[in-house]
């Protein structure tokens, strides 16, 4: 399904720069990096004393975006745009994918960049031009999305 | 004092997603889908982040550790194997299907359409499934 949406500038430059403060303050304090999937997966995989900050950090998480879509009524007209077998097989590919290559957007694409990581840069070229090749063939090729 | 810094770089890290418009699938999509409808905002989403954590993290690193910790915890590998590129790679294709990424995917739960949460047990369920499969 494609839904077209505006460009907008003024918001994602304010909502990156408050990622870009998350992630500088979790390395000030604790020392680890801001990587969503490495911190979903160790919330829930690995030994306690590992699984604590993490789990600290997703409440926060949510409280953070539950004021922040109070204030702005930023998830308003937010809803899915693929259908539940796509949901599935995404959601699948994600979370094997994320662990395989070791990051996703945030600790690869954010974490790992800004320190130079040399796989954090290729991983990133590579989920943003398989992520572009897929919506070019869902789109263009098949028509109208999944 | 350390829990709090913990939790207030989760907060702000749901806050910025959420006001970035990174939570709505549709953006994402949009931004992959260069030759259509494209909407540019995830680059500057992602460039305003790297503005702010690469001077920070240089002085950061300059400590000798962090604030309320023994050591820097950072990924010492540098090796480009072939589970990095095949995971960025099936990583890519997920997030272009379903316009979600772990972080907004969370986020997205808050507006309790069922679909992102069908996505994030599917996420999760990929998780444990590479860790008990792949890793043992």
């Amino acid at each position: 399904m494609v839904v077209e949406t505006a460009f907008t500038p003024v918001t994602a430059i304010i909502g990156g720069a408050m990622i870009g403060l998350a992630a500088l303050v979790l390395m000030w304090s604790v020392g680890r990096i801001a990587g969503i999937s490495g911190i979903v997966a160790g919330a829930i995989l690995e030994a306690e004393d590992e699984r604590n900050w993490r789990l600290l950090f997703l409440a926060g998480l949510f409280v953070g975006a539950l004021i922040a879509s109070v204030i702005t009524g930023a998830l308003d007209d937010v809803s899915s745009i693929a259908s539940t077998p796509v949901l599935i097989m995404a959601g699948l590919l994600v979370g094997i994918g994320t662990r395989m290559g070791g990051g996703c957007t945030s600790g690869h694409g954010v974490c790992g960049i800004s320190r130079f990581s040399q796989r954090s840069i290729v991983a990133t070229a590579v989920f943003m031009a398989s992520g572009a090749a897929t919506v070019f063939v869902i789109r263009h090729l098949f028509g109208e999305g999944v | 004092m350390k829990p709090w810094f913990i939790g207030l770089a989760g907060a702000l890290f749901g806050a910025g997603i959420t006001v970035s418009g990174m939570a709505n699938p549709a953006k994402v999509q949009n931004f992959l889908d260069v030759a259509g409808s494209w909407d540019p905002s995830l680059a500057l989403v992602m460039g305003a982040a790297l503005l702010v954590v690469t001077p920070g993290f240089f002085f950061v690193f300059k400590m000798s550790a962090p604030k309320y910790a023994e050591a820097f915890a950072l990924p010492t590998r540098k090796d480009i194997d072939w589970k990095l590129l095949l995971g960025a790679l099936l990583f890519g294709i997920g997030w272009a299907l379903s316009g979600l990424c772990p972080a907004p995917a969370l986020v997205a739960t808050l507006t309790g359409v069922s679909g992102f949460f069908i996505f994030l047990l599917a996420m999760v369920a990929g998780m444990i499934l590479y860790r008990f499969i792949f890793e043992s």
